[in-house]
């Protein structure tokens, strides 16, 4: 644990140094026998988990698997935005613990996420769809997040280049999260990696689970593809392949895994400052601070597990752009990739204790994980430390759709295509 | 990905709707005139809970933009190959008269 920390101290210090003197982020730590507790998955939330443990819970033999790298999963694929203007009772306060975890977390990991608050934009296009948008901003208001209704003369000025007149879909307005904004996202894998190690957590890639062993209802370890570890107590948070792990464990889930794409454009000079998204169809924008469009909309729609998509998608959130602001439509395609979601039931994520004893799941992501990283790995601390779950994150239940608790966010019923 | 429709040809995947899992089937709600005891966990498992396999997958497209037919299309979830496309309505008869050979009653 060479790392001292990161300020512009060290900075000023390692320029006159050649730059010599860093050392790795993380410990490339190789597994031990076993630990007192095992998350499965070092992505964002598995990371996060890890770093509340040590700090939060005073927990202590602590480790992370991945089966690949830190930063090759989903948090390396999103399109890095963040927001807490969910309207259900259930995931407001949830995703506004988030927001305030995201706005102290330079300073409590002591890593530059790049966090910026620039805003995110929902515009509506129909009187019925404001009402829709002012009811969400009530709701958002009585638990004291922050939103705005504004109207188009508003929208205008903040980006007086959309299509307001556009002949199907005018734009009347929008409701806006002034705090919502967007984070680099691999930096967060990587601050949280760092930070979990210096409390000791031992992050170990290149191992997948390939089996649980048990002894009755109790799990005792995981068999991996660097041998058997030991753990009293595992978490698992491997969303885009819950399903899977989950079977390695006899469990069934209500979670089908489906394809979502993004995309980033060329280079530009500074266009969009904040977060847009389109009303009428699924298009979402932001520009990242190396002057790239990054965008998305729909998932493809079918299951997979192919980490790649199909280009009736690519129109379509090509042609939701163009609705939105046809003047990018000159901007060149640069990449587009794919991530696998796990899609649960009702759009709403799972932070549950499992059937089986010392078995927990973090789940169910859709395609809206990156926002709830740090609470995620709040929550599920909470939850395997002391064998309850986080007051923020009681409503999401693994047995929520047996017993009538669905959280459905966009009252669309059981479909796996929300959010 | 594009689909061979046995009535249309190969066709882009954007005249298709995808309607998931092709080998569950909708349970009974009713046995022998009375409310089936198993039907809110029958129910409860076919709607909410998912076997979400990887490898092939046998699953249920409907060619909206085109002919209507339902079929079962079998597409592996790594690669997206699609390796089979059947009739649904075929796929379901023969199902039923395997089922009626094999064990009558365990429909």
């Amino acid at each position: 644990m060479a790392n001292s920390r990161y300020s512009i101290f060290s900075v000023i210090r390692e320029a006159f140094n050649g730059h010599a003197g860093w050392t790795p982020t993380w410990r490339d730590a190789a597994p031990k026998p076993d630990y007192d507790i095992v998350i499965i998955g070092g992505g964002g939330h598995g990371l996060a988990t890890a770093y509340y443990l040590a700090k939060n819970f005073g927990q202590a033999r602590i480790a992370v698997v991945e089966k690949g790298w830190i930063g090759g999963g989903n948090v390396g694929r999103n399109t890095t935005i963040v927001r807490s203007n969910y309207m259900l009772p259930g995931n407001i306060p949830f995703y506004e613990t988030s927001m305030k975890l995201w706005e102290g977390l330079e300073q409590d990991i002591n890593y530059n996420a790049m966090i910026s608050q620039r805003g995110v934009l929902n515009l509506y296009h129909s009187d019925a769809q404001r009402d829709a948008y002012a009811r969400r901003g009530n709701a958002l208001r009585l638990h004291d997040v922050d939103c705005e209704l504004l109207d188009q003369a508003a929208v205008r000025k903040m980006l007086p280049f959309l299509d307001f007149e556009n002949a199907r879909f005018p734009i009347q307005g929008g409701l806006i999260q002034r705090r919502g904004g967007t984070v680099r996202h691999d930096a967060v894998a990587w601050g949280y990696a760092r930070a979990a190690d210096l409390r000791g957590v031992d992050i170990i890639q290149n191992c997948e689970v390939t089996a649980f062993r048990r002894e009755g209802n109790r799990v005792t370890g995981i068999e991996t593809t660097r041998g058997f570890i030991g753990a009293k107590k595992i978490g698992m948070a491997v969303a885009g392949h819950s399903s899977r792990v989950a079977a390695m464990a006899g469990l069934k889930l209500p979670i089908e895994s489906h394809a979502l794409q993004a995309f980033v454009s060329e280079s530009i000079k500074p266009f969009i400052d904040g977060v847009v998204t389109f009303g009428a169809g699924h298009f979402y924008i932001s520009q990242s601070d190396k002057g790239g469009l990054v965008f998305g909309g729909d998932i493809d729609g079918y299951n997979s597990y192919a980490q790649r998509g199909n280009l009736p998608v690519v129109e379509d959130v090509c042609e939701g752009g163009m609705a939105l602001m046809p003047r990018i439509g000159r901007v060149r395609l640069l990449r587009q990739w794919g991530g696998i979601m796990d899609m649960s039931m009702d759009g709403s994520p799972i932070i549950d204790h499992t059937p089986i004893d010392g078995l927990y799941i973090n789940a169910g992501w859709c395609y809206g994980g990156f926002k709830a990283t740090p609470a995620s790995g709040l929550c599920f601390a909470h939850l395997i430390a002391r064998d309850e779950p986080h007051p923020v994150a009681g409503a999401y239940r693994l047995d929520r759709f047996r017993t009538g608790h669905a959280i459905d966010e966009k009252g669309q019923g059981p479909f796996p295509n929300l959010h | 990905m594009r689909i061979t429709c046995p009535h249309c040809g190969n066709r882009s995947l954007d005249e298709f709707l995808y309607y998931g899992d092709a080998t569950v089937t909708r349970p009974r709600a009713m046995e022998g005139g009375q409310a089936s005891a198993s039907a809110m966990g029958d129910f409860y498992e076919y709607t909410y809970q998912r076997n979400n396999v990887t490898g092939d997958h046998q699953e249920l497209w409907y060619h909206s933009a085109g002919c209507h037919v339902w079929l079962v299309v079998t597409r592996n979830l790594t690669t997206h190959a699609i390796l089979s496309v059947a009739a649904a309505r075929d796929v379901a008869l023969a199902r039923a008269s395997a089922a009626a050979t094999s064990a009558p009653g365990d429909a």
